[in-house]
């Protein structure tokens, strides 16, 4: 083993959201003197705006770091900081295979929630040293005691040294840091054999190419030499590699056994660098790669069209730049008779769905009318075919249909015990099957049920946040597919059917989502010169109705004074209004409505 | 040949200011009338110095302008007529009733003023006094018997629909009691609650709602017709031969001078107001612009108003072309509904389209 091997910590940190992550990384960075202190942003791994918003990471991030440790050695840091959202279940244990341990923080005042469960037990399945940190004792709530306990009770490993310390000022973090000198094991590996480097995460550089992060396993990379793609078979002759550094790419030599680093290979599509690819070399390939590579296939689904048709250039432009970055995101164009030309998007699920629509809409400048999101059902045909529907509009024919199935999930809520009737049910209405239910303590359990993922994409997240006051913390993952009663759900305005409003349900659901949905798109139907018949629909058969009364009276009876002006204000803000809206036939429909139908738990 | 212009002269001034009410209008005295007056006849001299304008209406609104008294609005018709002819003038005053006497009502007349609007509103006291009128129906059949008698033969009444509590049997009652007073011209507004007025803070459920305020409606232009006052716009009926010239150069987009704060005018395609500021005026502050006037948007949307509609002859011989394509299209499915016509003469609003006529004029106008 190579002496500098052994001064090598590989380690990601991972938490709940918001109970510090990025703030102990933000920490650990001006500590080791990585970052100046005039350079040092907040949350600098977290450099998305968005990122630093919502307070969670979307990309993973890596960054290497000098460490002098009170033993007088110089050690190298390769700190990878993970996504914190189940959504990105994947790159996280991407990240997780690349360290030897992993930094669990833990809010001193909330205790173990959904997502450290999940993140500390998919580190504890690659085999990682968990290193817990009781963090924010600074709060006037903190019981690290109790937390301490918990960590204990629940996760089972010891966690009376955990060291106790405030990210937010500063607190006891060279203590984390010689944790991990201690507690972290090397690397191991033989820079001799052959190429074996676990692709963790990459980006696209429009100089540089596809920027690859990789976790050196076996053997070593030089700049010169050509390396292949295990899983996808491509190959590319390596331009650079060198380390991570806070705000910029230092080059290097090489990268052997142990290190944490990048290649630059001219790569032009993202997709040739998949996450969870293992790069070899074309002369001397490994004889295999290294486990638990897998494609990422988008859950959920939903249909994304410009606001104004104009712009669906633009839409394009802005997936595809997206997609540069994120080898997750599918899209290919769709079109609807309401909504006109879109794209049919796929995702890992609802938070990413939401990132990248907000992206189009903040980075992009794009007005969106977005579709409900739908998931992935497998049908079997009565002809045996087997079709996989993303889109409700080619839900075949119900008398062609031999079995219709569903993607359900494993999902585990984390609330206190007051709460435990309504979440209940709350997963009783959205078909949930309960599995158990065990006490974290005295005040708080997790609760297992299984739930159709279907289930989960119509706002449940919001539905679990107003009846827990905001305290329950969840967490789902999907685990196969199971048999379901489904139905195609029509809107009809007017007497034709919306495509861009159909959506599948089970049957058991049909009658209730028909009423609320017909409920939401009268509130947001105005009223207009005719009346407007709003019809819910399953196959020919109406079973729910409203109506939007004809308007009765919108006249401005004078003209006082000869103010013409104020007519033509009125005109112009009414026009106005009208760009708003969708013409469906003689219908107008606000592009509100088609987004105000996907929130129908109130 | 000079421009034939209407003239605006607005009168701010009320005793008490009505709950519905946004119009400009504050108390004043003897001094301040006198003061304002004299502001008045400035502005008057101003705009008539290159003797390039003559008008054909002069209109006295408010506000209640019957305040000022027979003297001052004599004063201000002579030099009114001085520097913009008048010739054969339409001269409208608003009055109140119970605010005049039959002295003063003589010495309008004598005035020149011909024409007289008289603010009834209602034919039913409780309404009246809902509105925070300060008369009575009896108030109005006075005065209106005085103005006969004083020599007025074009006498309008004003009357308002959507009264809190207006039911359309207390509309019939009014309806009764307009027959009797015999006017040559009538507009009936349907009450528009504005931002700001006291009204505004009223519950809604204390007004008739949209379907009762359509039959309201229906039921006075009905009722109206049925006495000879035949519509000719969204609010306004009259008798063969006296519809209200001044008011048709609004619909018609001719031009128009407005005097006084809270006035508009229209002058050679440019509009401008008088800021709604008294101070300012009698200060002698300019109007301020408000921008160009008279495209096809602005015609069509004022002629829409008129019973007469949009024509093809009145299209042609202001922009030089037909009605568009575009807007014919748009228009008929509105015509199978019954809110409009459409035909080689042109297009034209139903009574039921008048009623909801800010959302068809979106409709046929959007881009």
């Amino acid at each position: 083993m190579r002496n500098v091997q052994q001064r090598i910590r590989n380690f990601s940190i991972v938490a709940h959201i918001d109970h510090g992550k990025s703030t102990l990384a933000d920490r650990i960075l001006e500590l080791t003197e990585a970052v100046a202190k005039r350079d040092m942003e907040e949350q600098l791994l977290d450099n998305m705006d968005l990122e630093r918003e919502r307070g969670i990471t979307i990309k993973a991030h890596a960054v290497s770091l000098d460490y002098k440790a009170d033993d007088g050695q110089l050690y190298t840091f390769n700190l990878i900081d993970t996504p914190g959202h189940v959504d990105f279940n994947y790159e996280v244990s991407r990240s997780l295979a690349a360290c030897e341990g992993a930094v669990l923080v833990v809010d001193a005042s909330q205790g173990i929630e959904a997502q450290t469960l999940a993140n500390t037990y998919l580190a504890l399945d690659h085999g990682l040293e968990i290193l817990p940190v009781i963090n924010k004792i600074d709060l006037p709530a903190a019981e690290p005691e109790r937390v301490i306990k918990e960590i204990e009770d629940v996760i089972g490993i010891p966690a009376e040294d955990a060291p106790q310390i405030s990210a937010k000022n500063g607190v006891n973090i060279h203590a984390v840091l010689e944790m991990i000198v201690k507690d972290v094991p090397p690397p191991a590996g033989d820079p001799d054999k052959p190429l074996q480097a676990l692709i963790f995460d990459s980006y696209y550089d429009p100089y540089k190419g596809v920027i690859v992060y990789i976790r050196v396993k076996e053997g070593t990379v030089r700049p010169g030499d050509t390396i292949r793609m295990m899983a996808t078979g491509a190959e590319f002759t390596v331009v650079e590699t060198g380390h991570m550094r806070p705000n910029f790419l230092e080059p290097d030599d090489c990268l052997a056994a142990g290190d944490v680093g990048y290649i630059a290979a001219s790569i032009k599509v993202i997709s040739d660098a998949r996450v969870g690819d293992t790069v070899t070399l074309k002369e001397n390939p490994a004889p295999e790669p290294l486990p638990g590579y897998r494609k990422v296939n988008p859950m959920v689904f939903c249909g994304i069209y410009p606001a104004d048709g104009a712009k669906y250039p633009d839409l394009r432009e802005a997936l595809e730049k997206l997609q540069l970055n994120d080898a997750a995101l599918s899209f290919e164009p769709e079109t609807s008779v309401a909504l006109g030309f879109g794209f049919r998007c796929g995702f890992l699920g609802l938070l990413h769905m939401e990132i990248i629509q907000e992206r189009l809409e903040r980075e992009y400048n794009l007005d969106l009318v977005t579709t409900a999101p739908s998931v992935i059902y497998r049908i079997t045909k009565t002809t045996g075919d087997v079709v996989y529907i993303d889109n409700p509009t080619n839900y075949p024919d119900p008398g062609t249909i031999a079995q219709a199935e569903e993607p359900i999930t494993n999902a585990h809520i984390f609330s206190p015990t007051e709460f435990v009737g309504n979440i209940m049910d709350l997963c009783q209405e959205r078909r949930g099957v309960f599995k158990d239910m065990q006490y974290i303590d005295a005040g708080r359990v997790d609760i297992h049920y299984e739930l159709p993922l279907n289930e989960i994409v119509y706002d449940f997240f919001d539905a679990l946040k107003s009846r827990t006051r905001g305290y329950a913390s969840f967490d789902y993952e999907v685990s196969g597919y199971q048999k379901s009663d489904l139905v195609k759900l029509d809107v009809l305005l007017n007497g034709e059917v919306v495509d861009a409003l159909s959506f599948i349900v089970h049957s058991e659901k049909a009658y209730t989502r028909a009423r609320k949905i017909a409920e939401k798109l009268k509130e947001h139907i105005p009223r207009q010169l005719f009346e407007v018949p709003i019809q819910a629909a399953i196959g020919g058969k109406i079973i729910a109705r409203e109506t939007v009364k004809a308007l009765r009276k919108d006249v401005l009876a004078k003209c006082y004074g000869g103010d013409i002006t104020r007519k033509k204000k009125l005109l112009e803000k009414q026009k106005e209004g009208k760009k708003r809206m969708r013409q469906l036939g003689s219908v107008e429909v606000p592009q509100e409505a088609f987004m105000a139908v996907l929130k129908l738990d109130e | 040949m000079p421009h034939l212009i209407g003239l605006y002269l607005h009168i701010p001034f009320c005793l008490r200011k009505c709950g519905y009410c946004d119009f400009y209008s504050c108390k004043g005295d003897d001094d301040l009338y006198d003061k304002y007056t004299a502001s008045l006849l400035a502005a008057l001299e101003r705009y008539g110095k290159g003797g390039g304008y003559q008008a054909d209406t002069c209109y006295f609104g408010g506000g209640t302008p019957s305040l000022l008294g027979p003297k001052r609005i004599g004063t201000l018709l002579a030099a009114a007529g001085k520097t913009f002819g008048l010739h054969q003038a339409e001269i409208t005053l608003e009055v109140n009733p119970a605010t005049v006497s039959f002295s003063d009502l003589q010495g309008y007349r004598a005035a020149g003023v011909n024409r007289l609007s008289v603010g009834m509103q209602s034919g039913v006291d409780g309404e009246l006094a809902s509105l925070g009128r300060l008369h009575t129906a009896a108030d109005t059949v006075r005065t209106v018997e005085a103005a006969r008698r004083a020599g007025f033969d074009n006498l309008s009444l004003d009357l308002m629909l959507g009264i809190p509590g207006q039911t359309e049997k207390s509309l019939a009652q009014t309806l009764k009691l307009v027959r009797g007073l015999a006017p040559e011209h009538l507009s009936g507004y349907l009450l528009k609650i504005e931002e700001g007025t006291p009204f505004a803070s009223l519950p809604e459920e204390r007004f008739p709602g949209e379907e009762a305020q359509a039959a309201l409606y229906t039921a006075a232009c009905r009722g109206l017709e049925g006495m000879g006052l035949m519509q000719y716009e969204i609010s306004n009926f009259a008798r063969p031969g006296f519809s209200s010239r001044h008011n048709l150069k609004y619909w018609n987009g001719e031009e128009y001078l407005g005097l006084g704060p809270a006035a508009h005018s229209f002058l050679q395609g440019r509009r401008f107001f008088y800021p709604r500021d008294l101070e300012g005026f009698l200060s002698g502050r300019p109007p301020a612009a408000d921008g160009t006037g008279g495209d096809f948007e602005e015609y069509a949307l004022l002629r829409l108003r008129l019973i007469e509609g949009l024509t093809e002859e009145g299209v042609a011989s202001r922009f030089g072309g037909p009605i568009p394509a575009r807007m014919r299209r748009r228009a008929k499915p509105l015509a199978a509904a019954g809110l409009m016509e459409e035909d080689e003469r042109g297009l034209r609003l139903t009574r039921e389209g008048f009623l909801v006529s800010n959302e068809i004029l979106a409709r046929l106008l959007a881009e």
